[in-house]
C-alpha cells in the first residue's frame, strides 16, 4: 500500500502542469490606428490569448478578450450584421460583449483601449480594465 | 513442413490444448450470424491502424512548430507517404463506424445478458478508447480544424462539475492548447491508448472464446427446449468468410484512400478567429450539435454543464447496462432496452444530419 503511494504521489503530481501563474500582460499594442477601417476588427495576440479590436461602422474602437465562453473557440467580428460571432456554436454578443443568443453562458471580457502616439500614426493600445 | 513444425512445437509446449480447441470451436449459424463479423471487422481495422500508425512515426514530428510540416512532408514528399496517411485516416473512421455497428448490434440481440456482462463492459471501454484515439489522433496534423476540435473538446473536459479545470490542465499540459497538448496527445495516443487496448482486446478476445458466441434469444429458448442449432466449424470455414470481410475491408479502404485523400488543411494558428462552417469528425456530430442547442441555462445550471453531466450519465449507463436489464437476464424479451437501443441510434443519426445540414 505505501509502495503504491509512494509510486502514485510523484506521478500523479508530474502529469499536472506547474501553474504558470497569472498572464503578466496587461497592456498590447494591436497595430496602427489607421490601418483598421471602419466596420472590420482584427485579432492580435494578448499575451497567451486572442483579443479582438473592433472598429465599429460609427468608427469607435472596442477590445475584447476573444475567448468565448461557451467552449474556448477564438470568436471572430461579422461585419454585416455588426455582432461578434463564434462559429463553433453559433454564439452571438453585441458590440458590448453582451450574449445574443447561443450558449456561451457570460458575456466577453471586455479590455479598454486606447490611442497613443503622434496624430495620424497612432497605435491602439488594448489593456485590462 | 508445417506439420514438422507443429510436431516440433508440440513436442516441447504440448499443443493438445489448442489443437483441441481448433478442432471443437463452433460458431452457431442462425439468422443473425451476420452480427458475428463485425467484431472480427473492428479487430482488423485496428490491426490496420496499429500496422500504418508505425509507419507514420518513422516520419512525425511531434511539436507545434514541426508537426504540421511533418505531416505535409509525409504526404508530398514520402514515397506512398499519401497511401499509408490516407489508409490511417480513413481506417480510423471506418473503425469507429464498425465499432459503433458491433456494439448496436449486440445491444439489440441484448447479447450483453449473463454470463457476458464482462464481456460488454470490456467492449464498451474498447468503444470508448477508440472514440479517444480519434479525438488524440486528430490533432497530431496540427491543423486549424484540429486545433479547434482540440480547444472545445478539452473544453468540454473542463465544463465537468468539480474536477473540470484540473481535467482540462491534465489535458492540455497549460490552461491553453498549445505545443505541450500536442505533446501529450501524441504520447497518449501512441503509447498510453495502446497499451491499455491491448490489455482490453486480449480481455475481450478471451472472454468470447472462453464463453463462446452468444445467441439470439430465440435461438437459446431453441437449444434449452432441446432442439439443435446446427454449428459451423470456427476453422477454417468461419474464419475463411471473417477473412472474405477483412478483403472487402481492404479494398474499401483502398478505393477511399486513393480516390478520396484526407485533407491536410491549414496549419493551425492560435490567434487565427475559428474558420465558419467548423464541425468536429463525424462520430462526434451529434454531441457538437447537442451543445449548440442547449441554451446557456437551464435551470440555474450551465448549459453546457449540464450536456457535460448528461453525456457523462449515459456513458455510466451503457457500461452497466448488462446489471440493469433484468428481463434479458433471465432469457425474456426485454422491449424498454431495445427501444433505448432504438432512441439512441435514431438519437446518433438525427443529430448528426441535423449538424452536417446546420447553417
Amino acid at each position: 500500500m505505501s509502495t503504491a503511494a509512494a509510486i502514485a504521489y510523484p506521478v500523479s503530481r508530474f502529469l499536472v502542469p506547474p501553474d504558470s501563474g497569472e498572464a503578466s500582460t496587461n497592456s498590447v499594442v494591436a497595430g496602427k490606428s489607421a490601418a483598421l477601417k471602419p466596420n472590420s476588427a482584427v485579432i492580435v495576440p494578448f499575451g497567451s490569448k486572442p483579443a479582438i479590436v473592433i472598429r465599429t461602422a460609427e468608427g469607435n474602437l472596442k477590445a475584447f478578450n476573444a475567448v468565448c465562453t461557451h467552449l474556448e473557440c477564438t470568436v471572430q467580428y461579422k461585419p454585416d450584421t455588426s455582432q461578434i460571432w463564434c462559429a463553433c456554436h453559433s454564439g452571438l454578443y453585441d458590440l458590448g460583449g453582451n450574449v445574443v443568443s447561443g450558449p456561451p453562458p457570460r458575456s466577453l471580457e471586455s479590455f479598454a483601449v486606447n490611442l497613443r502616439g503622434e496624430p495620424g500614426a497612432e497605435d491602439i493600445v488594448v489593456s485590462r480594465t | 513442413m508445417v506439420q514438422q513444425i507443429v510436431d516440433w512445437l508440440d513436442e516441447r509446449i504440448d499443443l493438445s490444448g489448442l489443437k483441441h480447441f481448433v478442432a471443437e470451436k463452433g460458431v452457431p449459424v442462425h439468422a443473425q450470424e451476420i452480427w458475428y463479423y463485425l467484431g472480427g471487422l473492428t479487430l482488423f481495422l485496428f490491426a490496420v491502424q496499429v500496422f500504418t500508425g508505425i509507419l507514420l512515426l518513422l516520419y512525425y514530428r511531434p511539436g507545434a512548430t514541426d508537426a504540421y510540416e511533418s505531416v505535409q512532408f509525409i504526404v508530398t514528399r514520402v514515397p506512398f507517404g499519401w497511401l499509408i496517411r490516407n489508409i490511417h485516416s480513413w481506417s480510423a473512421n471506418l473503425l469507429v463506424a464498425a465499432a459503433l455497428a458491433h456494439f448496436f448490434s449486440v445491444f439489440l440481440l441484448k447479447s450483453y445478458r449473463k454470463p457476458r456482462e464482462l464481456t460488454w463492459v470490456s467492449g464498451i471501454l474498447l468503444l470508448f478508447l477508440m472514440l479517444a484515439f480519434g479525438f488524440s489522433g486528430y490533432l497530431l496534423p496540427w491543423n486549424e480544424l484540429s486545433f479547434f476540435a482540440t480547444k472545445v473538446g478539452t473544453g468540454i473536459a473542463g465544463s465537468v462539475p468539480l474536477v473540470g479545470h484540473f481535467l482540462l490542465r491534465l489535458l492540455r499540459g497549460g490552461d491553453d492548447v498549445t505545443g505541450a497538448t500536442l505533446s501529450r496527445f501524441f504520447g497518449l495516443h501512441v503509447a498510453i491508448l495502446p497499451a491499455i487496448t491491448t490489455a482490453l482486446v486480449a480481455v475481450h478476445l478471451l472472454l468470447v472464446q472462453r464463453q463462446g458466441m452468444s445467441v439470439p434469444l430465440r435461438v437459446e429458448s431453441q437449444l434449452k427446449a432441446g432442439e439443435p442449432v446446427r454449428q459451423m466449424p470456427f476453422f477454417p470455414d468461419y474464419i475463411l468468410r471473417d477473412v472474405l470481410a477483412w478483403y472487402i475491408a481492404l479494398a474499401v479502404l483502398a478505393a477511399l484512400a486513393a480516390f478520396y485523400p484526407w485533407e491536410l488543411g491549414r496549419k493551425a494558428d492560435p490567434f487565427a478567429a475559428v474558420p465558419a462552417g467548423i464541425r468536429p469528425e463525424w462520430y462526434f456530430l451529434a454531441m457538437f450539435h447537442t451543445l449548440k442547442l442547449i441554451p446557456s441555462h437551464v435551470m440555474g445550471l450551465e448549459g453546457e454543464r449540464l450536456g457535460v453531466l448528461a453525456f457523462g450519465v449515459i456513458a455510466m449507463f451503457l457500461i452497466v447496462v448488462p446489471f440493469l436489464d433484468r428481463r434479458s437476464n433471465e432469457g425474456r424479451r426485454s422491449p424498454i432496452y431495445t427501444s433505448l437501443a432504438v432512441a439512441g441510434l435514431l438519437y446518433l443519426v438525427v443529430f448528426t444530419i441535423l449538424a452536417y445540414t446546420a447553417k
